[in-house]
């Protein structure tokens, strides 16, 4: 049993013709909490779909636990993913289920439990993202925050090993945020699970994340542990921990010069 | 010159596109038969969607076949006074509705009712990630949430014809005999003569059957298929009713002179 659970290589990826990732190569260390960062659109969610086998690579690798994703076939894929829970950024709940039935579906599909134990389950889970007295409403009358929320009890529903968090924190208010936090933390120690977490926000993940990886450019730019990364000199690291405006990571898309789109 | 190679370009890219819609739909029809397992397994999954697309149809279908029924009698009485043979007013609207109208005008207005709620529906789950979410719970959508809605439409729809015709056939009861005074027991008698189980109900019964595969499978198609925003869905239910009715409208003739010939 190697340190390393996930294991990408050498990963190009395009949607069209251009590549997305020029060569990404990463590690996830089994028990770790790990973050992604990096501007938006840099295709951090793309790499979530890359390892739950979503989308395939152009070139290089990605392996879990030694074995290729994209080398299986779909009743392998959906074997490995039946160890994977993932947070969609925008929560994903099946708008025709209730909260309780969200929460409820991945146990009905993959295992045989009692209506009882699915309660029980269901409600534990409700609990630890602290909503549990909404189980009953449907997904269209609950706040951004709170389908977040509900979406994270659902990914967490089986106990994965792998889980995936697409920006957790995203329109959470402070006090959430901070529950979400210990929440991944715990789940992380206490199921001795391994979490990727894809995420804008620099202080929370430099607080708890065990590694990070900076992705610009359609590669690393940078990784390491938080500390290590706090005394980089890496201008694009610095900028990116500061938010400052200028620096080497771009805001805009890349465009022709102003000028010539306004015909000047 | 260079507008005239534009144009052919245009046409052949409309074409090419269009043969691979087609070929994407053959593909998930195959994906949706060998995926049903679940749908029969599991049968209130189907059950539900019964549920949802046959009460959804059924006041827009009771409501339409009462009207048809009523102007089958006005319109069928007029004529058949003519040769002084009104009393077959029974047998005409019978066999009108169950050869031919209850299906035909129950999938249209099942595609127009059910078939867009489909396709939004699909679309909007695509859209928002929900099928996604569900692959990467290890859950084929296919079989979870295309497969019990094929189905479901599929064993519906004959169900509403009979409905359909049904209720018709009362409507045309109550103009004839009600309004205009034909002989009840002729308007009855007549009917249960000439109305054949074999090549009249079980005709029209494989008729529906056959529209609602296809009507499901394009509503499905086109959800599943639609680009995930919201216009790309909106355009999509509208591909839904103008395909479907066109689809309908030619298989009927296709199917009618199969079984006239046969
Ligand atoms: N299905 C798709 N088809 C085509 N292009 C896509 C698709 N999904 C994403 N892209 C493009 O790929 C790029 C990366 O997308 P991705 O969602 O991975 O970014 P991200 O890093 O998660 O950004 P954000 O932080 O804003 O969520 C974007 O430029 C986007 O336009
Ligand atoms: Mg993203």
């Amino acid at each position: 049993m190697s340190d390393n659970l996930i294991n990408i290589q050498n990963l190009t990826f395009g949607y069209g013709k251009e590549l997305l990732h020029k060569g990404i190569n990463m590690e996830f260390q089994r028990g770790k909490v790990s973050a992604i960062m990096g501007g938006s659109g840099s295709g951090k969610t793309t790499i979530l779909k890359l390892i739950g086998g979503q989308i395939k690579p152009k070139s290089g690798s990605v392996s879990i636990d030694g074995q290729v994703v994209h080398d299986q076939n779909l009743s392998g894929i959906y074997k490995l993913r039946r160890k994977m829970g993932m947070l969609f950024q925008h929560g994903a709940l099946f708008t025709d289920l209730s909260v309780y039935e969200n929460v409820a579906f991945p146990m009905r599909e993959h295992t045989d439990l009692p209506e009882n134990i699915i309660k029980d389950l269901v409600l534990m889970k409700l609990n630890a993202v602290g909503l549990r007295g909404a189980y009953k409403l449907m997904p269209t009358e609950l706040s951004g925050g709170m389908a977040r929320r509900v979406a994270l009890a659902r990914a967490i529903a089986l106990d994965p090993d792998i889980i995936m968090y697409d920006e957790p924190f995203a329109g959470l208010d402070p006090i959430s945020m901070a529950v979400i936090c210990d929440l991944i933390r715990t789940l992380n120690d206490a199921l001795g699970a391994t979490s990727i977490i894809v995420t804008h926000d620099v202080a929370e993940t430099f607080s708890f994340a065990d590694y990070i990886y900076f992705v610009a450019d359609g590669i690393v730019a940078a990784e390491g542990s938080p500390k290590q990364l706090m005394a980089s000199k890496l201008p694009f690291v610095k900028q990116f921990i500061h938010s400052e405006k200028d620096g080497p990571v771009p805001f805009h898309v890349a465009a022709p010069s102003y000028n010539s789109d306004l015909a000047l | 010159m260079k507008s005239l190679t534009n144009f052919f370009e245009k046409i052949g890219y409309s074409v090419t596109r269009r043969i691979q819609r087609l070929g994407t739909a053959a593909r998930l029809f195959f994906l949706i038969l060998i995926s049903s397992g679940e749908s029969f397994k599991r049968f209130h999954l189907t059950m539900k969607e019964i549920y949802f697309t046959g009460v959804m149809s059924l006041v827009i279908i009771i409501v339409s076949a009462f009207f048809v029924g009523m102007v089958l009698g006005l319109q069928g009485y007029y004529t058949l006074q003519k040769y002084g043979s009104s009393e077959a007013i029974g047998v005409l609207v019978a066999l009108a509705l169950v050869r031919e109208l209850g299906p035909v005008v129950t999938a249209l207005l099942f595609a127009g009712r059910a078939g867009t709620a489909i396709t939004a529906e699909i679309g909007l789950m695509k859209a928002t990630e929900q099928l996604s979410a569900m692959e990467m719970m290890a859950v084929n959508p296919v079989g979870r949430i295309i497969a019990p809605r094929f189905w479901a439409g599929v064993i519906a729809m004959p169900i509403l014809a009979s409905i359909f015709s049904m209720v018709g056939i009362l409507g045309g009861y109550v103009v004839a005999v009600i309004v205009i005074g034909v002989d009840e027991g002729a308007f009855w008698s007549q009917m249960q003569a000439n109305v054949d189980f074999r090549y009249d109900i079980v005709n029209g019964v494989i008729k529906s059957l056959v529209f609602g595969v296809a009507c499901t499978t394009i509503a499905l198609f086109e959800g599943f298929d639609a680009p995930p925003t919201a216009e790309g869905v909106s355009r999509a239910t509208t591909r839904t009713v103008v395909t479907s009715s066109l689809v309908i409208l030619g298989l009927d003739f296709v199917l009618t002179s199969f079984m006239l010939g046969g």
